[in-house]
């Protein structure tokens, strides 16, 4: 077999072109976006199959669901936060069920490199009752996400594949097998099952109730949920999930009696395969990463009589942060190394910056400016590269929460006496959420000024297309119903300063809606087009 | 056999585009190997990572433990210094001598040499002059890696034939800058030992 190497994330993507797929949407986000990125490499300019970015993670879920309603294969892949803006169709598409194979991909950041938050999506699996696999390796990663197209059939159920920021974002060699082709003249999925109503919904949610059976019935079985028996003697047994195991490894023949370990890749929790384990030791030490998902399950209210269970629970482990091959080795009693130290010389962080000539600088310099002299605004952000004017020496916005959340949170904190109320916002994340929120406050004539950098691109997830930028942003303002006179547009470069200034100026002192576009072109991109 | 490589560097200077070289001539050549990198917000001129491992047997953590790097290859002398805990006792440090100046409290770049040459086994290059030398100052990155083909358990042919694979898009002149910058690195690696 071939073997070739992959990120992480470019072994899900070869797995579902290799599985038949017909179509496979996303929304970028770290470190997600290298699926879609690969995908679209491959597409031969969509010949091969259908690959788009979308304008958001729900409205990709949604697609998936139409081509998986029209019989055919379909992926969607987000960030974990991601998932949460594609909760709604994500759980209901496990009541209405796939037809063609339904593969929903989030790839979870614990550690934070580039995400608000450390949730972990194995839940959003558990609440939405559908199987879930988690690969511990980039060859599993590629086997996994075939397998999950075929379950996906097999069960008439959407499949999740859970990833880790160090899984997305590693490379190794993978052996890949041979592609299949599409899934031809496939049927429709059937009607009366794929609208929601009440009656049809409960006797949907009555027959993925009694599908969990057979769910469970595959965890117990299949070959990725392995149980290893431990040494003569050794009374520890170690439950390890997906990237978790590569750490377990790492030290597992540093140990001079090894435990029993139950390595787990696949979800509903293989409760058979547990308690064969529990039977064989006295204590129990849960790894995995992100929440204690599998602890919390294992542990249940009252613990297991007689056993000790360790864990993140009882601090064993960090609550927080990512798994190391130090915590890890810790946790299993073994002694770990320091290193060098560079004792007494003070090492300055390098925080990630704006890029130089970077047209939000120039916007950040021109708001603070225009912001002297009111003591009390706010300025609410959003997620892109201009959150980073949160740090020295902008210091020129005060929020950051979710995708669009800049613009209803200025509203709200206008409607609760914030003045000048301000957003800001970059031109993809308007696209994303933040149209709905203005509509909200067009309709209210809320006393708000909203600030959208149109810098073309989704700069910081590495220059993907963005849905909200130009001319047809403009049109879309003014089709919204912003007052066209309080619609204005400048350009962010340091010779307009003193213009920017006055116009951003007089903008904050009209109590009503007023939208500033700062149209410049990101940098990166710009470079980009002068090398090529 | 197992060798670990701390990568470093500020994003933007081409670390990625050195561990393409390493994973492919480790394919090349039959090795395991996994390698860890950084995308994403980082990238925007903050300090940046790869790890990367090659053995001849089966790894496991995407990570390297601390105190088991063979080697640091840093395209910039501070960001050398931020992985001192990951290097044995014996291991080595590649850095380039040129600071990449984009934060406000600096230290004072004689410090960061001292600390530097405080290892045994370290080599502050001159990867500026000498990138510049082979036609682009942009080519710093091959300079410290053709430094360090001296010491990774790789044949520097096959190192040269992934550089040439890795620029061939972007045209002749650029291939033959950045083997340049690899031989020029490489040259002044085997002059200091």
């Amino acid at each position: 077999m071939e073997k070739i190497i992959l990120l992480g994330d470019e072994a899900v993507a070869l797995g579902a072109i290799h599985s038949g797929l017909t179509a496979a949407y996303s929304y970028p986000g770290t470190p997600a976006s290298e699926i879609m990125e690969f995908l679209i490499s491959q597409s031969n300019g969509g010949k091969n199959y259908v690959a788009k970015w979308c304008v958001n993670e729900k409205v990709a879920m949604e697609e998936a669901l139409g081509v998986s309603f029209a019989g055919r294969r379909a992926m969607v892949s987000f960030k974990h936060v991601g998932l949460n803006v594609a909760a709604d169709p994500f759980i209901n598409a496990a009541i209405t069920g796939a037809n063609g194979g339904l593969v929903v991909v989030s790839a979870d950041d614990p550690g934070f490199h580039s995400s608000q938050n450390e949730q972990d999506s194995r839940f959003y699996a558990d609440f939405a009752r559908i199987l879930a696999f988690e690969p511990a390796n980039h060859q599993e990663a590629y086997d996994l996400t075939r397998e999950a197209f075929d379950l996906s059939e097999k069960f008439g159920l959407p499949v999740m594949i859970r990833l880790a920021t160090r899984l997305a974002h590693s490379r190794a060699p993978v052996e890949v097998g041979e592609a299949r082709k599409k899934n031809q003249q496939p049927e429709y999925g059937y009607g009366p099952d794929w609208t929601l109503l009440p009656a049809n919904a409960c006797r949907r949610f009555q027959d993925l109730l009694q599908r969990q059976k057979q769910l469970k019935n595959y965890a117990e079985e299949c070959p990725f949920n392995e149980l290893s028996p431990a040494d003569k003697g050794n009374r520890l047994g170690v439950v390890v999930s997906g990237l978790a195991f590569n750490y377990f490894r790492e030290v597992y023949s540093r140990l001079s009696s090894r435990p029993a370990y139950l390595k787990i890749s696949t979800y509903p929790f293989p409760e058979k395969k547990l308690l064969k384990l529990i039977e064989e030791v006295d204590e129990i030490l849960v790894i995995e990463e992100g929440y204690p998902f599998m602890e919390r399950f294992i542990r249940g209210v009252a613990g297991i009589p007689g056993k000790v269970i360790k864990g993140k629970m009882d601090e064993t482990l960090p609550t927080s942060g990512e798994l190391t091959p130090e915590t890890v080795a810790r946790a299993l009693g073994l002694p770990v190394k320091t290193g060098l130290k560079t004792d007494g010389f003070q090492l300055p962080g390098r925080p990630p910056q704006l890029c130089p000539g970077c047209p939000h600088a120039d916007t950040f310099k021109a708001l603070n400016e225009a912001l002297q002299g009111y003591d009390r605004g706010n300025v609410f952000s959003d997620i892109g590269c201009y959150t980073l004017g949160a740090l020295p020496p902008y210091k020129a916005i005060q929020t950051c929460v979710c995708m669009g959340a800049s613009v209803s949170m200025a509203k709200g904190g206008a409607e609760a006496g914030v003045y000048p109320s301000v957003a800001v916002i970059g031109d993809s994340t308007f696209a994303h959420s933040g149209i709905t929120p203005l509509l909200d406050a067009v309709y209210s004539n809320s006393d708000l000024t909203v600030i959208i950098l149109d810098n073309g691109t989704v700069a910081m997830t590495g220059a993907q297309p963005s849905f909200g930028t130009g001319e047809p942003l403009d049109r879309m303002l003014a089709g919204l119903g912003v007052s066209p006179e309080h619609i204005r547009v400048i350009i962010p470069l340091p010779k307009n300063h003193q213009l920017n200034t006055g116009i951003i100026k007089e903008e904050l002192a009209y109590h009503g809606l007023s939208v500033i576009i700062v149209r410049r072109e990101c940098v990166q991109i710009l470079g980009d087009k002068k090398r090529s | 056999m197992t060798y670990n490589l701390i990568l470093a560097g500020v994003g933007g200077q081409g670390i990625l585009s050195i561990a393409f070289v390493i994973d492919q001539a480790s394919l090349a050549e039959g090795h395991y190997f996994l390698q860890a990198e950084v995308h994403g917000m980082s990238q925007r001129g903050g300090a940046v990572q790869s790890h990367l491992r090659l053995s001849d047997t089966k790894i496991y953590s995407p990570l390297i433990p601390q105190g088991e790097a063979d080697l640091i290859l840093s395209v910039e002398p501070l960001e050398a210094l931020r992985y001192f805990s990951y290097l044995k006792p014996r291991g080595t440090v590649i850095s380039s001598r040129s600071p990449y100046l984009n934060i406000p409290d600096y230290p004072p770049l004689e410090d960061i040499y001292r600390e530097i040459k405080k290892i045994p086994s370290s080599l502050l290059l001159e990867a500026d002059r000498l990138a510049k030398e082979a036609g682009s100052l942009r080519a710093e990155n091959m300079v410290v890696l053709g430094a360090a083909s001296v010491f990774l358990p790789l044949k520097e042919e096959n190192l040269k034939k992934f550089i040439e694979v890795l620029f061939r898009a972007k045209g002749e002149k650029v291939v033959n800058t950045n083997l340049k910058a690899f031989d020029l690195g490489r040259q002044a690696a085997t002059g200091e030992q």
